[in-house]
């Protein structure tokens, strides 16, 4: 099970990206938990500046704009 | 992604990695496309004219001439906004937040400010991202005052604005937005630095900032010149689908202003000697909530009315640069007091602008 985590305050940038990780898990047979982190000290924490940013198991992958299509995979799976 | 029996990837620069094109195809491309764009620009009165003649209106009519107005500027201003957009968003991909804060943190006021005001402009910076980017500045030892003129400069002075004023306006007002918009982020942080505000930050706040322990962000990869591009049409899609609707509306708004209202009404307002008017421009300005794109348009249409240059600039600083919603959304981080100071210190650097402006032209 990944925990996915899309950090974010909410604008609709954030959300296509929490929907893009819930479709490319869903599409690759990974089970996943995506999860919104929409509060400001939390996403401050976790390093994020500009918003979204995507971690996964713990781990920041992306922050910044809509992720590559391509590279959900490698993320999911490593 | 090999690219087989090469040394660096570097043989082949026109093919490269998975069947993407490589720069010098990149750059063949943009000069074929900015030819292009340079011919469907060169037709644009033509193209306006041909489109008033479907009208069933006497072409030196007011009403001809709106429309004339209208078919020339909306095209005009969208295609100078594809191109520099576009540009800019592939200028922006070799910036960034992280990029910034490493050039900032531990930056004397002063020097730091100037550079903070000009990184704001070419780091890409969207407002719902404010928040974590400022708690990402002064956590890693960017000091306050500096990390305001950047958050002062990030969306007031843009390329939208600039462009919108280059477009409709003129070069030369374009310039003293740039000049005088960089100035008020300069000195406003500047102010706010040398007032020694840090703890009237949210206390949770506080606590990262003398933690000193700043996260770590996302490591940077290495951008081809095609992902630099690919970034630059989503800025172009992204930019676009946002202010298309504002400045479609506000440039029929200004056709109207030059049909309709009458100069007098306008110059005893907005000229330069109701000194008033700067105070209440500035004022009008915040709970308007628009973007450059919306109100430019309207801008160019009071000038050309009569309205003083100093007023107008300010009224225009106001609106983009002093929003109620991006008061809400920095609450999160700063007590009542420090937003007090912030819009106190803001407004009178624009006040100055709009007094200084009205008194020299």
């Amino acid at each position: 099970m990944k925990q996915v985590k899309v950090y974010g305050p909410g604008c609709k940038r954030c959300e296509t990206t929490a929907q893009m990780m819930r479709d490319a898990a869903s599409k690759l047979g990974i089970e996943a938990n995506v999860e919104k982190v929409t509060d400001p000290k939390e996403i401050a924490m976790a390093g994020v500046m500009s918003t979204p940013g995507i971690a996964v198991d713990g781990k920041l992958v992306h922050t910044g704009g809509l992720p590559d299509e391509a590279k959900l995979a490698g993320w999911l799976k490593d | 992604m090999l690219d087989n029996g090469s040394t660096m990837g570097e043989s082949k620069p026109w093919m490269k990695g998975s069947g993407k094109p490589g720069p010098v195809m990149l750059i063949i491309g943009t000069l074929i496309g900015v030819a292009l764009w340079w011919t469907v620009y060169s037709q644009l009165i033509p193209f306006s004219e041909a489109v008033t003649a479907l009208f069933p209106v006497e072409r030196h009519s007011h009403t001809g001439e709106a429309i004339a107005f209208f078919f020339y500027d909306v095209p005009k201003v969208l295609m100078l906004l594809t191109l520099i957009v576009f540009a800019m968003g592939v200028v922006r991909s070799w910036f960034s937040p992280e990029k910034t804060r490493a050039l900032l943190s531990g930056k004397r006021e002063g020097v730091g400010n100037v550079m903070s005001a000009c990184l704001g402009i070419l780091t890409p910076f969207c407002s719902c991202s404010a928040v974590p980017l400022f708690i990402g500045f002064v956590s890693a030892g960017v000091p306050l005052g500096v990390t305001f003129s950047f958050l002062i400069a990030a969306p007031m002075v843009n390329e939208v604005a600039l462009i919108l004023l280059v477009g409709l306006v003129g070069w030369n007002v374009a310039l003293t937005y740039l000049f005088f918009g960089l100035g008020v982020a300069i000195l406003a942080g500047w102010v706010i630095g040398k007032l020694k505000l840090e703890g009237w930050l949210q206390d949770w706040v506080q606590e990262i900032h003398s933690g000193a322990n700043a996260p770590s962000a996302v490591e940077a990869e290495k951008l081809t010149l095609y992902d630099r591009y690919k970034l630059g049409f989503e800025a172009v899609r992204d930019i676009l689908s946002k202010v298309w609707i504002w400045i479609i509306i506000g440039i029929a708004l200004g056709a109207l202003i030059h049909g309709y209202v009458p100069e007098d009404m306008m110059v005893d307002i907005m000229g330069a000697d109701a000194w008033w008017s700067v105070p209440a421009a500035v004022v009008m300005g915040v709970p308007l909530y628009t973007n450059a794109a919306g109100v430019i348009p309207i801008v160019e249409a009071l000038l050309g009315k009569g309205a003083a240059l100093g007023t107008v600039l300010a009224f225009m600083m106001s609106v983009i640069a002093l929003s109620l919603p991006e008061m809400l959304i920095l609450r999160q981080v700063l007590t009542l007091r420090l937003i007090a100071v912030f819009i106190a210190v803001v407004s009178s650097g624009i006040l100055a602008v709009g007094f200084l402006f009205n008194a020299i032209f």
